[in-house]
């Protein structure tokens, strides 16, 4: 028999069973489409928390006490700022550095309040990270140093406290003491989980006094290139170490930060497609117990078929091309569904589901696997069938 | 008439056949030595009670079956020594079956029942429709090509049956029952066609049957009781005294 012939049958007949090929179908739709949204939206969280660690900057390193580790305690800071002097020295290069001490405080403008994070910061945190004033300008060395209440104000504090009216040069308090708007931060949304449109930067000195305190929570360095950062992290560390002995400090870059983001979310995208996978399974057993099922209906047409000269490999190639077509078309569907899928989640949720090309293929290819390995056993019942014993079959 | 010549070319010869199977852990032994030729152009009718063999010795005859022990040589090839595709081939190039049930495909039109046997000759679709719309009309059927065994009546289900068996020009034709579905007048219409398909075209006809007076009809009639050939010769006499089971047309 001719393969075209083949295909033609098999179509015929899923097409004389609509209802069931369809359902048998489903499972295999199913399985295909979680494979590729699930596999989309684990591609989709990675690429995000990647496009955020790179908004923060290029060559960035974040110094903070302790040892950075999953489910260790955060240490209290004993960090100073004759510390972030030391790290400047070390560097070379002042504006190359940044810290900040932060607190949760109430701003209030007029009557309207918002409880946010207030960053005491450097003059120089728009050179070390990316961040852009929008309107008015940023805090300037001398805010730092003469200890200035002055304010910038995140773009979602300013419009909660101002609305639509313009911020600059207006007052605000923080925790009870007055500030003068002199910027507000351009929109840049969230990174690893931060809000950061809902901060206020004020001078990292105003901070201390503010705060009743001497502490530097972390600082930041911008290495001038991406060959010295680690080298660079390890100085810093020993520098600071020999200033606090018996205090651990950690320096992370930013791939060291990706490395263990994407560590997590590539094991997590691991697990969606394994439990896409097992409803692919699933899928193909049922195709299978259907292609049995109707082996046995069709007795009558085998032993027929087999009377008038159909080999056994005939009427096996039939029964294999029935499961590979429904498994096929079953791909096809799923691989639709899937994309749709994964565009509904980009629209409705954070998540931008970022369809990779690779799993559209495996899923395709797995599902003509599936149809090949469950459709041989009823395939090849078919074609043992005794036409005798098949003719006889009512 | 005798169509058996002087150095008569076999088309199925079988000596000693025997066949036996186990049926819940019994043995039964369906045939007990059975030899038979058939040659070009006979008209053959086996006869007997069910269980006396005769579907069993069809199935030898028509290559669907293996004897158990004896020798079985269709087309003039020993099937002991063919596998199950060369046995399909054989089928396919050298038999014509027809059925009691007709066994046609549903949802199948008439023409692609017909032309069903050339799928496995790999003929392309356009000749298989040519050939199959040509036996359709020579079994009287050109008006209903396109109809599909549902539409068709029990007489002309069975008219493309044998259009189906005839499509691939076999040797023989194996009629099992062939009228036993249809009511008397298009039973003799399918038995008149086959005997003019027989006496004119020369193709040789083997009709199993448990009705005596279709058995009657053929030119030697073969009596089979239990698994053996009791009586095997030319035209027996209406009523004989081995054929059973009495199904008088009106």
């Amino acid at each position: 028999m001719r393969l075209a012939e083949a295909w033609r049958v098999a179509l015929g007949a899923l097409r004389a069973n609509r209802l069931r090929s369809g359902l048998t179908m489903l499972g295999m739709v199913i399985g295909v489409a979680a494979v590729v949204v699930l596999v989309a939206i684990g591609t989709g969280a990675k690429q995000l928390v990647e496009s955020q660690v790179e908004g923060l900057g290029s060559n960035l390193l974040i110094v903070v006490p302790g040892k950075v580790q999953f489910g260790s305690v955060p240490s209290v800071s004993r960090l100073q700022l004759s510390d972030v002097d030391a790290v400047a020295r070390l560097v070379g290069d002042r504006n190359r550095v940044t810290a900040s001490v932060q607190s949760g405080e109430t701003v209030r403008a007029g009557t309207a309040a918002k409880f946010t994070t207030v960053l005491g910061v450097m003059e120089t945190t728009t050179q070390v990270f990316i961040r852009e004033v929008g309107r008015g300008t940023y805090l300037t060395r001398s805010d730092v140093d003469t200890q200035r209440r002055v304010a910038v104000l995140g773009s979602n504090v300013a419009r909660t406290l101002f609305g639509d009216r313009e911020p600059l040069g207006q007052q605000v308090t923080v925790a009870g003491v007055r500030f003068r708007v002199v910027g507000v931060f351009t929109p840049v949304g969230q990174s690893l989980g931060v809000d950061r449109d809902d901060e206020v930067h004020i001078p990292i000195t105003t901070a201390h006094r503010l705060f009743d305190t001497t502490r530097v929570d972390a600082l930041a360095v911008k290495a001038p290139d991406r060959e010295h950062l680690e080298e660079l992290g390890r100085r810093i560390v020993a520098e600071l170490a020999h200033r606090h002995p018996g205090t651990d400090f950690s320096a992370v870059t930013q791939e060291q930060i990706l490395g263990v983001l994407g560590t997590i979310l590539g094991v997590l995208t691991g697990v969606l497609a394994a439990i896409a996978g097992i409803s692919l399974l699933v899928g193909g057993v049922g195709v299978s117990n259907i292609m049995l099922v109707s082996v046995t209906e069709r007795t009558r047409e085998i032993g027929l078929r087999k009377a008038v000269g159909a080999r056994p490999r005939d009427i096996g190639v039939q029964f294999l091309l029935e499961a590979v077509l429904l498994t096929c078309l079953g791909g096809v569907l799923g691989i639709g569904l899937g994309l749709g899928a994964a565009l509904a989640v980009t629209a409705l949720t954070p998540v931008p589901a970022s369809v990779a090309w690779w799993s559209v293929a495996l899923a395709f290819g797995v599902s003509a696997g599936v149809g090949i390995v469950f459709g041989v056993v009823p395939a090849q019942r078919a074609g043992r069938l005794d036409p005798v014993v098949a003719l006889r079959t009512d | 008439m005798s169509a058996r010549s002087a150095e008569p070319v076999r088309i199925i010869a079988g000596r000693d056949l025997t066949r036996s199977y186990r049926l819940d852990g019994v043995e039964v032994h369906a045939l007990r030595g059975v030899t038979l030729e058939i040659a070009p152009g006979d008209y053959v009718s086996i006869v007997g009670r069910s269980g006396s063999g005769k579907s069993t010795l069809m199935h030898l005859l028509g290559g669907l079956d293996r004897p158990t022990s004896g020798q079985l040589l269709i087309g003039g090839r020993d099937v002991a020594t063919l596998g199950a595709a060369e046995m399909a081939g054989l089928r396919n190039t050298t038999i014509g079956f027809v059925f009691q049930s007709f066994h046609l495909l549903a949802r199948t039109s008439a023409v692609d029942n017909v032309a069903l046997p050339l799928v496995y000759r790999g003929i392309r679709a356009g000749e298989r429709q040519r050939r199959a719309a040509a036996v359709l009309e020579r079994v009287g059927l050109s008006h209903r090509l396109d109809h599909r065994p549902n539409q068709l009546s029990g007489g002309e289900q069975q008219r493309v049956a044998i259009a189906r068996a005839l499509v691939t020009d076999p040797l023989v034709l194996l009629a099992d029952e062939p009228t036993g579905n249809l009511d008397s007048a298009s039973g003799r219409a399918v038995l008149a066609l086959l005997e003019e398909l027989n006496a004119e075209h020369g193709v040789a006809l083997v009709v199993v049957t448990h009705d005596s007076d279709v058995a009657a009809r053929a030119a030697r009639a073969i009596t089979m009781s239990d698994g053996q050939i009791v009586h095997q010769g030319p035209r027996q006499e209406r009523g004989g005294p081995h054929i059973p089971e009495q199904r008088q047309a009106p």
